[in-house]
């Protein structure tokens, strides 16, 4: 199980890692929205895999029974993809915004904001 | 207790005007003038929580009341609240320069929510004590930057926005990612907490990993090099009430959080983050000043000092000795304040000669001998000389490092001290000295000149009776290298714990 996760962690981040690095807007956006994915996978794993019950007391009982899972990484994940979405609604509104003003969505011919001339870079 | 209202006040205040802000949406006077009251209460609130952070005292509050490790908790000590502290001073400063420089389309398309929103986002990233939560308040930040940076929509903007959204969000999850592996190492994510826990185990794999992580992600967020393409790609773009917000406050999130962790939760002394940390800050320095030599652009020059004096910053933590520390927390202060005024100096530059290019204004100081005066002031200081407050800055710098027999590195600071003053004359021989370009001249209100020279005043006051200050950064470098009463003040004994959960 682990190893498997494990692999499935390691194939998001380099197929996200080779889509940030093409030169479309839209690849580079959803590239950044797998290596997203891939780290709340990780944010998830880093609470451990394995124990499966609920995380509830039952009545009577002071503490956890054993084998309850953490609930802590499920809240933290919870909100990772929340703002993740987020982020990831506005980067495509504004890549189709850039695709509006400048007509291209090669990231190489993004020059507006440099300074022109003979010190372009 | 009042120490939590004191607390929780500083995000509160900027969040509360945020959602005010968007109820008098079609009134940008409205929205305005509760920005400008909002701004005014967080100063207020923020030199409160200074003087009752002045003599040691690290105020908590735990969100709920739980017990100590296992709440959301707000802390601030003297580092914390001086941070907020200069935060309420600029949102001010820069608010009512907003009244005359954003556009009222800019205004109607949420300017000043997005503000509030920023400033929320900064103020609950110096105050909070769990790691995650830090997370969150950057990310607060990030979003209401994001929308700030391309408001005009300008051809620009687009192309700078998309720069700058792809490598903070990147920044960002790298962030995240080791916030996972410190919690797979610890189990805990509260910072004191994972002070504690780490302390024996700080050779863990994922704890390693993580240490690296994070620099390499609070590094992006402080421009520091090689990862600042994106700042002097997207600065310039905004409107000048944007980018002085940006240039002061944003990087400086990313110092101090770098600041934070590596003195408390993974100190740096003696492993090799500090070798690299202490190579990073000289080489920020160094490509920082030599990137602003090339610009002609005011705003370009200015965007590209950032990344040079966030080197001086890293200097001072790297060579991780109380006085360093203190020498970082008083640069950061001075700093803010500085670069903030140098942009919206460049804005009225802009304004009063037509253009941002200094090869073509001219003739500024027989335009106005004012804004001359109000542009040597933080500029002069900027390149650190005596009395203000850049000079008292870079000195304890150099001062630490030569303590330290860091000579190399300390000889870049003082090298890259002399080519930022070269930078500066540049703007001055140019934009001011040389004879009038066409003598075209538009007015420039009391809103732009009065936060100028508040600030300028500011920076005067602190040249002139640097004391105060640096006995309060003293004070507090030696309470972050030894962050024993932070660790103890967010984990009371465990008597009061069982307590609480008793009752």
């Amino acid at each position: 199980m682990e190893a498997s996760l494990a692999l499935g962690f390691g194939a998001l981040i380099a197929a996200g890692t080779y889509m940030l690095l093409a030169r479309h807007i839209l690849r580079m956006v959803l590239g950044l929205s797998l290596i997203a994915v891939a780290v709340n996978m990780l944010l998830f794993l880093a609470g451990g895999v394995g124990p499966e019950e609920p995380a509830l007391i039952a009545a009577g009982a002071e503490v956890a029974a054993p084998g309850t899972a953490n609930p802590l990484p499920q809240a933290l994940v919870l909100t990772a993809v929340v703002i993740g979405f987020a982020l990831l609604s506005f980067a495509l509104v504004l890549a189709y915004r850039v695709q509006l003003a400048l007509g291209f969505v090669d990231t190489d011919a993004m020059r507006e904001a440099e300074p022109a001339g003979e010190d372009g870079r | 207790m009042s120490a939590d209202l004191l607390l929780i006040l500083p995000v509160l205040i900027p969040l509360a005007a945020a959602t005010l802000c968007t109820i008098v949406w079609g009134s940008t006077r409205l929205q305005a003038a509760v920005t400008i009251a909002a701004a005014a209460a967080l100063l207020v609130v923020s030199a409160l929580l200074v003087v009752r952070v002045a003599d040691g005292t690290i105020l908590v509050t735990r969100f709920g009341d739980w017990a100590a490790p296992f709440a959301i908790a707000f802390a601030a000590d003297r580092l914390g609240a001086a941070m907020v502290l200069v935060t309420g001073l600029l949102g001010l400063a820069v608010a009512v320069y907003a009244l005359a420089d954003v556009r009222r389309i800019a205004a109607l398309s949420g300017f000043y929510p997005l503000y509030n929103g920023l400033l929320a986002g900064v103020a609950g990233a110096f105050l909070t004590a769990d790691l995650f939560n830090l997370y969150v308040w950057f990310e607060v930040m990030l979003i209401a930057s994001f929308g700030l940076l391309v408001l005009n929509k300008t051809r620009e903007q687009l192309d700078g926005g998309l720069k700058y959204l792809a490598l903070n969000m990147l920044g960002t999850l790298f962030f995240l990612a080791a916030i996972a592996l410190l919690y797979n190492a610890a189990g805990t994510l509260n910072l004191a907490d994972l002070a504690m826990t780490l302390q024996g185990t700080s050779g863990t794999a994922a704890a390693t990993a993580a240490a690296w992580l994070l620099l390499l992600a609070f590094l992006m967020k402080a421009a520091a090099f090689p990862l600042f393409a994106w700042l002097p790609a997207s600065y310039h773009t905004g409107s000048i009430a944007v980018a002085a917000i940006f240039a002061g406050l944003l990087t400086k999130v990313g110092v101090y959080a770098i600041i934070r962790i590596y003195t408390l939760v993974l100190p740096l002394e003696g492993t090799a983050l500090q070798t690299v940390l202490l190579v990073v800050a000289a080489l920020t320095m160094v490509t920082g000043v030599f990137g602003a030599a090339v610009q002609w652009d005011v705003r370009r020059i200015l965007s590209f000092h950032i990344v040079s004096q966030i080197g001086y910053m890293l200097l001072g933590l790297a060579l991780f000795t109380p006085y360093a520390i203190a020498a970082a927390v008083f640069y950061v202060v001075h700093h803010i304040i500085v670069k903030a005024n140098l942009f919206l100096v460049a804005g009225v530059i802009g304004r009063v000669g037509g253009t941002y290019d200094i090869r073509r204004s001219g003739g500024l100081m027989m335009l106005s001998p004012l804004l001359a005066v109000l542009f040597l002031i933080p500029a002069l200081s900027l390149g650190g000389i005596p009395p203000l407050s850049g000079f008292w800055a870079k000195l304890m710098v150099i001062d630490a490092g030569l303590e330290d027999e860091a000579w190399i590195v300390t000889a870049a600071a003082l090298a890259v001290g002399l080519l930022t003053l070269f930078s500066m004359g540049k703007i001055w021989a140019y934009a001011f000295w040389r004879s009038p370009a066409d003598g075209r001249s538009r007015p420039v209100g009391w809103k732009r000149m009065v936060p100028i020279a508040a600030l300028a005043a500011v920076t005067l006051a602190i040249g002139f009776s640097a004391e105060p200050l640096v006995a309060f950064s003293l004070q507090a470098g030696q309470q972050l290298i030894d962050p024993a009463d932070y660790i103890a003040a967010l984990t009371p004994p465990i008597e009061d714990t069982v307590a609480e959960n008793v009752r």
